[in-house]
């Protein structure tokens, strides 16, 4: 290309770092149980640690099994002898102020989930934490109406609901899974993932603080195995986990044949269909939010970009374009774009895919911008030269890792982004209405969106097909899930 | 070569657009680079006064604070230009002699555009012979409704010859385009006709100037860049006048099409009240303090 923009300038932007001073986190957390925190029987603690500089900010208590059993004992006991008997106008007064102490607390929220998981200050500031209140608000309404949501079916809650949550939206996933849970009259006992446990923690906090009845929610800390305890306990009822399809597997399979309903929102590796008719400097920044939102730690992140040919070398320039204007670093910085990625085990997982990117023969591109030294970093990465064959076209690698392949057919494109065993989300970019419609309706995917990308809305529901998993989080359709019906 | 069908320009989605624009405000302007950048925004205004009720005198008042915008505070820069109506171009070019300030003069039956050939080119001509530097222009919005885009291309290209040595802005008046692909559209006429810059307005419309409608002209002049070599400059006007707003220009400026563009010889504001507000603000990181609005000239 003759003529190439230059995004370097004199004129540069200074830090603008979000201040973390008002912020109060205990150096120890225990278990929050029955109401109250108590120090795990098991004996054992973690370190949580600031992926964007390595530093510890806190030790967090390991659940085992007798704390998992006092958790889940907690649960049922409050379920039976006070949430059961609650009417749901009153469990909406203590949905809604939860909803309230989290939007007076939203500052506090987003500075810990910042400092705790990598993400940007203003994803946290302007996404998680205020989709979380609004989760909270939305189904508080729903409380005292779910004879009206389900007409003539009688709905009845299920009982105590054990939920695991994943690291990538840590409040926001929190809130999916506690805001229908109580509004529909279970109990709950969560587990935050173990690099992201603070918000939890803090929440925990919030619900001490509104007043609600002691064993309602139960927040155990801890890895893979108390998930697992929590899974198989026999006083559970509901199993409601978001996380890798891989872990998804292991617990259908542990609770098949017991009476445990389940909701399983798994891995994705979305297409995003960029025809030539699009509005393409949006188009652009549709999949620039697709895949780098988030360091694409996103289970619908539009993670397999589709361009048709005839636009191909237009749409991959001004795509290079955008990415120079991409800031990566410091998550408490008010500019910055891409954060640290959450983990050095999740570190190691995208620098393997990239490794196998290259040696399948695909291209890779990496703007100009620099990295930190300390911290878990990876630069947005994209990759050119794909084949539908290839595995980083294949698997998800939950990172800032773009694969792109080219199409010349309306069929050609939707039997493409088809051919995956996952199907969470799809995007499709075009200037034309019908267009949109013959796609959406003929993508496998839970949620599609046209001409925008990573769009969230209480009101909207949220899940998979085939391996993506089933059941659906959000809107009227998310408190399905935690309701049995005559 | 076939003729040019504009109503195959680019499409542009205003949700989109929204949503970049989203991206370029939240950014957080501190320090040194706030400093730069207020100097910058008054080294880029198009001081400017177009209204019915303008005299010599005011016009020679406007010259003098274009060159003079704070002088108890050395060091200030000039303002690009002063903008004003084609019989007070001879006054404004003695005024400025020498300083560096150029006169832009607004010119071809503004601001409607509603007159004929004739009328328009010899305004022009005035102007130009004049001693103006720069001519803002404005399309025939009403041509450009009925789909009369050769009209409209073949207009410009004669202003824009008109001009001579004179820069040629081209102003769409973008609030009576209706939609971000008619912006666009128009965007694409002018630049292809001859348009030195391209400005968003007159003044006289409501909306103004906007973040959304600047950045659908940014990225068309991205893409001609592209497409020929050419640098086009960019001008919104109207409705400018405070300091974050302009400093959001600045960064929707870098961010498109990079430092290159960051001069008034490729971007200008067009406003009369926004460089007392830089100027409020340049204070007040120097001192510490805002001060009142009465120790900056209001002319």
């Amino acid at each position: 290309m003759k003529n190439k923009i230059d995004y370097s300038s004199d004129w540069n932007l200074d830090p603008a770092p979000e201040s973390t001073g008002h912020i109060k986190l205990k150096t120890k957390y225990n278990l929050f149980i029955g109401g109250k925190w108590v120090k795990p029987k098991s004996g054992k603690y973690f370190a949580t640690i600031n992926p964007a500089t390595e530093h510890k900010i806190a030790d967090v208590a390991e659940a085992g099994q007798a704390d998992v059993d006092a958790a889940v004992k907690a649960a049922k006991t409050a379920y039976d002898t006070v949430w059961s008997k609650l009417s749901g106008k009153e469990r909406g007064k203590y949905i809604y102020r939860i909803a309230r102490l989290i939007q007076e607390k939203a500052r506090e929220f987003s500075v810990i989930e910042s400092l705790d998981s990598g993400k940007v200050i203003r994803e946290s500031r302007d996404i998680d934490i205020p989709l979380a209140a609004a989760h909270f608000f939305y189904y508080a309404g729903w409380a005292d109406k779910l004879e009206y949501a389900f007409p003539n079916r009688q709905p009845k809650s299920l009982g105590v609901a054990a939920q695991i949550t994943p690291w990538n939206f840590p409040m926001l996933m929190i809130a999916w899974k506690i805001a229908p849970a109580l509004a529909a009259g279970n109990t709950v006992v969560l587990k935050p993932a173990e690099t992201t446990s603070l918000t939890a923690l803090k929440l925990a906090e919030v619900i001490q603080e509104a007043g609600l009845p002691d064993g309602v929610v139960n927040i155990v800390t801890g890895y893979g195995k108390t998930g697992a305890m929590m899974v198989e306990h026999k006083d559970v009822d509901k199993v409601a986990f978001t996380g890798s399809t891989g872990v998804g597997k292991i617990i259908m399979k542990s609770i098949a044949g017991t009476n445990k309903k389940s909701t399983m929102e798994l891995g994705g590796k979305a297409a995003n269909i960029i025809f030539e008719d699009a509005p393409l400097d949006q188009a652009v920044e549709g999949i620039i939010n697709g895949i780098y939102f988030n360091q694409g730690h996103v289970c619908c992140a539009g993670s397999r970009l589709f361009v048709q040919e005839s636009v191909y070398d237009v749409v991959l320039r001004k795509l290079k374009d955008r990415m120079e204007s991409l800031y990566v670093g410091d998550p408490m910085d008010k500019n910055t774009d891409i954060g640290a990625i959450n983990s050095k085990k999740q570190l190691d997982v995208i620098n393997d895919y990239i490794k196998i990117g290259k040696a399948e023969g695909a291209d890779i591109y990496q703007p100009k911008c620099k990295i930190p030294k300390k911290g878990f970093w990876c630069k947005p990465t994209l990759f050119t030269n794909v084949a539908q064959s290839n595995r980083i076209a294949q698997e998800e690698i939950f990172g800032p890792v773009l694969a792109i392949q080219t199409f010349r057919t309306v069929d050609e494109v939707i039997t493409k982004a088809n051919n995956t065993p996952y199907g969470l989300s799809a995007g499709v970019w075009t200037d034309k209405g019908s267009k949109v419609f013959n796609l959406t309706s003929q993508l496998k995917a839970g949620v599609v969106w046209a001409n925008t990308y990573n769009k969230f809305d209480p009101t909207s529901p949220f899940g998979g097909y085939k391996e993506s998993g089933h059941g659906r989080e959000g809107g009227l359709h998310g408190l399905e899930p935690y309701l049995k019906f005559d | 070569m076939a003729e040019k069908d504009y109503r195959l320009s680019p499409r542009v989605d205003q949700v989109g657009i929204q949503d970049r624009v989203d991206r370029i405000t939240k950014r957080s302007v501190k320090s040194e680079a706030k400093r730069k950048g207020l100097l910058m925004t008054l080294n880029m205004i198009d001081l400017t006064t177009l209204e019915g009720a303008d005299t010599d005198f005011k016009v020679k008042q406007m010259c003098y604070k274009a060159q003079h915008l704070h002088d108890s505070f050395p060091g200030l820069p000039t303002t690009a230009a002063v903008c004003v109506y084609p019989n007070f171009v001879k006054a404004a070019v003695n005024e400025v002699k020498g300083s560096g300030v150029k006169v832009a003069s607004v010119a071809t039956a503004f601001p409607s555009g509603h007159s004929s050939s004739e009328i328009k080119l010899l305004d022009t001509k005035i102007a130009v012979d004049n001693g103006a530097h720069e001519i803002d222009m404005v399309i025939s919005r009403g041509k450009f409704h009925s789909g009369e885009y050769n009209f409209v291309h073949d207009e410009i290209a004669a202003i824009k010859e008109a001009c001579g040595k004179a820069r040629l802005k081209v102003i769409l008046e973008t609030g009576e385009l209706g939609t971000f692909d008619k912006v666009r559209r128009a965007s694409d006429i002018a630049m292809d006709a001859g348009a030195d810059f391209i400005k968003t307005s007159t003044g006289k419309i409501s909306p103004a100037a906007t973040l959304p409608v600047t950045l659908v002209m940014l990225e068309a002049i991205k893409d001609y860049y592209y497409e020929t070599g050419k640098m086009i400059g960019m001008k919104p006007a109207g409705g400018i006048s405070n300091s974050k707003l302009a400093l959001q220009y600045l960064l929707m400026v870098k961010e498109t099409l990079g430092g290159k563009w960051l001069s008034n010889e490729w971007f200008r504001f067009g406003a009369s009240s926004l460089a007392n507000d830089v100027l409020m603000q340049i204070m007040k990181q120097e001192s510490g303090n805002y001060q009142s609005k009465d120790y900056f000239s209001k002319d």
